[in-house]
C-alpha cells in the first residue's frame, strides 16, 4: 500500500502528461466527473472523492480515503472499478489516500471508515467513473485505428476491434484517451456482465501482511525519531499530587516531560528509556472522582439510574393502556457490561510537527478529525496537516478516535523531534473508550390469542455521542446509544428494532457514570439487539409459541428479515431434536442496511456451568457482495468478536479505575471455543448494506436463547461465564 | 555490543544483554514483521523461532539466544507451505497477529507434519487473533498440510 501526494498533484492537473486519471466527486445535486487534463478552470472547485490514474506502463492505480483495517474495502472498491473498466486484475493496484476533504464518504460527509459503509458509500461513484473511463479508452483506440466506436469493444485491459485483429492496452491508449472530454453518462454495465464483482477475490493487501512487509503504525520509521510514554492517571478524574520530573530526566536518553490533558507525557530517545523515564517520574495521583467504582458498583448504579425519569426516545399508540389491557405481562431486566476492544495492535501514533507543516502517521479510522486536531495543536492550517494512514491491528470503532493522534502531536510539538507514542498492552485496555454496558428493563403484554400489543422500554447506557458530537444529544437522547432500537429519522441504515408492535414506548437515560465509551464494532446494535431478542424471546415462551413462528407475523413488513429468518432456521435444521444438555436458540436484527439471522447450538455442562457452542448458523442479505470470500470472512469475525462478549469479555474495575489490563485477566476467544460457523448469503435486498459489523448483533441472543432452550434458565446478561451459568442454575 | 544471527545473517547491536529479544529486532533491526501485543506472552504476535522452535520474543531477551539460530516472519521463504496456504485461503484480515500466528503454525508442522485436531488447538489456544480469521486459520492449516504432503511425496 503506496500513501502519496496525488491529491494534490490531481488538483493541479498535472497527472494530464502521465496518463489518463478520472475522478469522480458526489454532491447532495449528483455527480460530476473529471479527468486531470481538462484544465485549472474544470479543476476549480472540483472534490474528487475517489480517483484512478491509468498510465502508460500499463497499471491502473486506484486512490482510496477509506482506512483498510482487515476489512477488505479496499480490494472491494478496486473490483468494482476495475470490472466497470474492464481492466485486467492483474494490472490493478490501490494507493491509500492521505486526509483530504475531497476524499470525505459520501454517506457520511466525513473521511471516516466506520459504520460499513465504506463499500456501499463508494459503489455507484466508484462503477460511474470507471464507466466513464472504458468509453474515452476505447474513443480513443477508435480514433487511432479510424474505426467505428461501435466496432471496438473493451476486454480485459485492452480495446480489440474484431474486424481488423487491432488491439491495445490501456497503457498505450491512456495518454490519447487523457485528451478526451469525460462522458458525465456513461453506460453502466449489466449486472449479468461482471467480470469481479459478486466472484470471490484474493485480497490486495493480504500478500504484503503474509510477508511480513506490510507497515502497521507501530512499525512507522521516520529518521531522528524519538518516543513518548504517558504516565496516565490510575482512576477516572484523578490528579498528579506529585511527580519526580528530574529523576526522570536523569534517565539516559529522556529528553524532556511534557504536560497533555491525558497524563504527563515521559519524550526519550528510544521506547526503553522512556519507560524507564515513567518509571522514575514516579507519579503520585489522587483517588480521583468515584473512587467506590467496582463492577458491583457499577451494575447496581445502571440499575438504580432505570428508575430515574429519562427522556422519551420513540411512541406509537399507548403501551401503558395496552399494557393495563394485556391477557399476559412480563417484565425483565438485562444488564450487558463494558467491553474493551481489545486491538491486536495497541494504540500509537507517529507525529511530526515542524516549520509550516505537520506529518501524522496513524492507524487511523477519522482522518478528518485526527487533521482537525493535529491542525489545532500545531496552529497550522490544516492543509499542512498531513495524515499518512497506515494499516492497522484491527480497528473495530476504537481508531476513529483521535485521542492518540493528540498525544502525538503535542509530545512532538513540545521537543521538536517526530515522535512515536506507544501504548503498552495494558494501557490500550486500561484507557480503552469501552463499548458502553447498559441496562434495560422491558415490560410487554399479549393479548388472548398471544399476539404482543404492548412493549414499554427503559434503556440506561453511557452516552456514544458525548466524545464525538455532544450536539448530537437532543433532549437528552443520543440515538447512537440507541441503534438497534431506534435510529435517526428516514436513516437509510435502518439500525432499529423492525417488530411491529402496536403500542411501542421508548424511554432512555444517559448513565452518569464516568467510563469513557464509544463505537465497538456494530455501536450499540450489539447490546441492545441481545435484550430485545432475548425479550422476544420471553415473549415467544410467554405465548406458548415457537420462537421462530412467534418472530415472523410480526415482521410482516421486513420481507428481509423474514427471509433470513427463514434461510437461518432451515440450514440449521431448526426444530430437529437435539441430545438432553443441548439447545438451540435464533436471532435477528437489522442494522446497516444490511438483515441477518442467527441460529446457535450450545452444550451446558450444569456441572461446571461451562457454556459450549458447538454451531452457528448465519443468514446474511447485504444486497450484491461484491467480494462473497470477504463477506464471509466479515461475518465470521463480527460473530466470533460477539461470541467473545457472550462467553468471556467483561472489564473489570476497581477503585474508581480499570483493573483488567493486558490478556490473561481479559480474556477474548481462542481457537478451541470458535464453533463451525456457517455463513450464508441470502441475496434478496436490491440496495447494498454493509458486512463489517451486521454479524455481532444477533449472536449474542443466538447463544442467550439456545441456553435458555438446553436448560429452561433465562439469564438476563452476558458474559455467560461458568459463575454466571452456576449462579442461574442454582435458582432453577 | 551483541552479536545476533537472524535470518542467517549476523547483526550486531549495542544494547545490553537484558535487552528485549521482541523490541532489538523491531526497533535495532528494523525486522517489523514480528509484532508487539501483549508483552506477557499470552497472544503470540511475536512468535519467531529459536533454533527451528517457536518462541515468544517478548519474554526473551537478546544474552539468552546468544549463538542461536533466530528466524522472523521475513526470514520464513515465501515459498514455505504456510505463508501459500495463508495466501490460498485467504486467512488474513487486519493481518497483525499473522506473522506471530504463521510462525507458530510453521513450527508446529516442522514437528508434527500431520497434527490431529487436538494437537492443532493445543498449539494454536496459544495466539490470539481479534479480527476472528480463526476458522480460515484452521483451513490454512489443512491447506498447509497437503502441500507439504503432496511436495513432500515428489521430492
Amino acid at each position: 500500500m503506496k500513501t502519496s501526494m496525488t491529491r494534490r498533484a490531481f488538483l493541479k492537473g498535472s497527472l494530464a502528461a502521465t496518463g489518463l486519471t478520472i475522478a469522480v466527486s458526489v454532491s447532495p445535486f449528483g455527480y460530476r466527473l473529471v479527468n486531470a487534463s481538462e484544465g485549472k478552470e474544470a479543476l476549480k472547485g472540483f472534490k474528487p472523492n475517489l480517483w484512478y490514474e491509468i498510465t502508460p506502463n500499463n497499471v491502473m492505480t486506484v486512490s482510496i480515503g477509506a482506512s483498510e483495517m482487515g476489512q477488505g474495502t479496499h480490494t472491494a472498491l478496486a473490483m468494482v472499478i476495475a470490472d466497470e473498466l474492464d481492466a485486467d486484475w492483474k494490472q490493478v493496484k490501490v494507493r491509500q489516500g492521505q486526509a483530504a476533504k475531497e476524499y470525505h464518504n459520501p454517506l457520511l460527509g466525513e473521511q471516516l471508515t466506520v459504520a460499513s459503509a465504506a463499500v456501499r458509500g463508494f459503489y455507484e461513484p466508484c462503477r460511474k467513473a470507471a464507466a466513464a473511463g472504458r468509453a474515452m479508452l476505447v474513443k480513443a483506440a477508435a480514433t487511432k485505428w479510424g474505426v467505428a466506436e461501435g466496432e471496438c469493444e473493451a476486454s480485459k485491459g485492452t480495446v480489440i476491434h474484431k474486424k481488423s485483429s487491432r488491439k491495445s492496452t490501456y497503457g498505450e491508449l491512456c495518454l490519447e484517451a487523457a485528451k478526451l472530454k469525460v462522458p458525465q453518462e456513461a453506460p453502466l454495465k449489466k449486472e449479468s456482465d461482471f467480470r469481479y464483482i459478486g466472484k470471490p477475490a484474493p485480497r490486495l493487501d493480504i500478500p504484503a501482511k503474509v510477508k511480513g512487509t506490510a507497515v502497521y503504525g507501530l512499525d512507522v520509521s521516520v529518521p531522528d525519531m524519538h518516543y513518548a510514554v504517558l504516565a496516565r492517571p490510575p482512576a477516572y478524574g484523578a490528579k498528579p499530587v506529585s511527580s519526580n520530573e528530574k529523576a526522570a530526566l536523569n534517565v539516559k536518553g529522556v529528553v524532556k516531560v511534557v504536560e497533555t490533558p491525558m497524563g504527563l507525557a515521559v519524550c526519550a530517545k528510544s521506547l526503553d528509556a522512556a519507560w524507564k523515564g515513567r518509571q522514575a517520574l514516579e507519579v503520585k495521583w489522587d483517588k480521583g472522582i468515584l473512587p467506590q467504582m467496582d463492577n458491583d458498583f457499577i451494575e447496581k448504579t445502571l440499575v438504580a439510574e432505570l428508575d430515574k425519569p429519562g427522556s422519551k426516545a420513540a411512541e406509537k399508540g399507548d403501551a401503558k393502556k395496552a399494557l393495563e389491557g394485556a391477557a399476559k405481562k412480563a417484565s425483565s431486566t438485562y444488564f450487558v457490561p463494558y467491553v474493551a476492544h481489545a486491538l491486536m495492535e495497541p494504540i500509537n501514533c507517529t507525529a511530526y510537527v515542524r516549520k509550516g507543516q505537520c506529518d501524522v502517521w496513524a492507524p487511523t479510522q477519522g482522518q478528518t478529525g485526527a487533521q482537525m486536531l493535529a491542525s489545532q495543536i500545531s496552529g497550522l492550517p490544516p492543509e499542512k496537516v498531513n495524515i499518512h494512514t497506515t494499516y492497522m491491528g484491527c480497528g473495530l470503532g476504537r481508531r476513529a478516535a483521535p485521542d492518540f493522534v493528540v498525544e502525538a502531536v503535542i509530545a512532538s510539538k513540545a521537543t521538536g523531534k517526530p515522535v512515536k507514542v506507544v501504548w503498552t498492552r495494558e494501557e490500550d485496555i486500561q484507557y480503552d473508550l469501552f463499548r458502553a454496558a447498559t441496562c434495560q428493563r422491558i415490560e410487554a403484554g399479549l393479548d388472548g390469542q398471544g399476539q404482543l400489543v404492548g412493549w414499554s422500554h427503559k434503556a440506561v447506557a453511557g452516552s456514544i455521542f458525548k466524545l464525538i458530537n455532544p450536539k448530537a444529544i437532543q433532549n437528552g437522547v443520543d440515538i447512537m446509544s440507541l441503534w438497534g432500537l431506534v435510529d435517526f429519522p428516514g436513516s437509510p441504515d435502518g439500525n432499529r428494532m423492525l417488530y411491529e408492535i402496536p403500542n411501542f414506548y421508548l424511554e432512555f437515560l444517559i448513565s452518569e457514570l464516568p467510563v469513557p465509551v464509544t463505537a465497538w464494532r456494530s455501536v450499540q446494535n450489539g447490546p441492545n439487539a441481545f435484550v430485545t431478542e432475548c425479550f422476544i424471546d420471553e415473549m415467544a415462551h410467554a405465548a406458548g409459541k415457537d420462537p421462530l413462528e412467534f418472530r415472523l407475523p410480526l415482521l410482516k413488513e421486513s420481507k428481509g428479515a423474514q427471509r433470513v429468518l427463514k434461510v437461518a432456521a432451515e440450514k440449521a435444521g431448526w426444530g430437529k431434536p437435539l441430545p438432553k444438555g443441548q439447545g438451540r436458540g435464533i436471532a435477528q436484527h437489522h442494522c446497516f442496511g444490511t438483515d441477518v439471522a442467527a441460529v446457535a447450538e450450545v452444550s451446558v455442562n450444569e456441572k461446571d456451568g461451562h457454556v459450549k457452542v458447538n454451531r452457528i448458523v448465519v443468514a446474511v442479505d447485504c444486497g450484491l457482495a461484491v467480494n462473497p470470500l470477504n463477506v464471509e470472512g466479515q461475518i465470521q469475525g463480527g460473530v466470533i468478536n460477539a461470541l467473545s462478549t457472550a462467553l468471556k469479555e467483561e472489564v473489570r474495575f476497581a477503585n474508581g479505575g480499570v483493573k483488567s489490563a493486558n490478556f490473561d485477566d481479559y480474556g477474548i476467544l481462542r481457537m478451541s471455543e470458535v464453533p463451525d460457523i456457517e455463513v450464508h448469503l441470502v441475496k434478496g435486498n436490491e440496495k447494498m448494506g454493509g458486512v463489517g459489523e451486521p454479524g455481532v448483533p444477533p449472536t449474542a441472543p443466538a447463544v442467550a436463547n439456545a441456553f435458555f432452550n438446553a436448560t429452561g434458565v433465562r439469564i438476563r446478561r452476558i458474559p455467560l461465564t461458568p459463575e454466571v451459568v452456576l449462579g442461574a442454575l442454582k435458582k432453577k | 555490543m551483541i552479536s545476533l544471527n537472524v535470518n542467517g545473517k549476523v547483526y550486531k547491536a549495542d544494547v545490553p544483554e537484558d535487552a528485549s529479544l521482541l523490541w532489538v529486532l523491531r526497533d535495532h533491526l528494523k525486522l517489523t514483521g514480528t509484532k508487539y501485543s501483549c508483552g506477557i506472552g499470552e497472544c503470540g504476535a511475536c512468535t519467531v523461532h529459536v533454533n527451528g522452535k517457536a518462541e515468544r520474543s517478548c519474554g526473551m531477551t537478546v544474552g539468552e539466544v546468544k549463538g542461536k539460530k533466530i528466524t522472523t516472519i521475513e526470514g520464513l521463504p515465501d515459498s514455505h507451505p504456510v505463508k501459500r496456504a495463508w495466501i490460498k485461503e485467504q486467512v488474513v484480515q487486519c493481518g497483525f497477529c499473522q506473522p506471530g500466528i504463521i510462525m507458530q503454525v510453521a513450527s508446529l508442522l516442522s514437528e508434527k507434519p500431520t497434527p490431529d485436531a487436538d494437537q492443532i488447538i493445543s498449539k494454536m489456544d496459544d495466539v490470539i487473533c481479534r479480527c476472528g480469521t480463526y476458522p480460515r486459520i484452521k483451513k490454512g492449516i489443512q491447506t498447509a498440510v497437503q502441500m507439504v504432503r503432496k511436495e513432500g511425496k515428489k521430492s
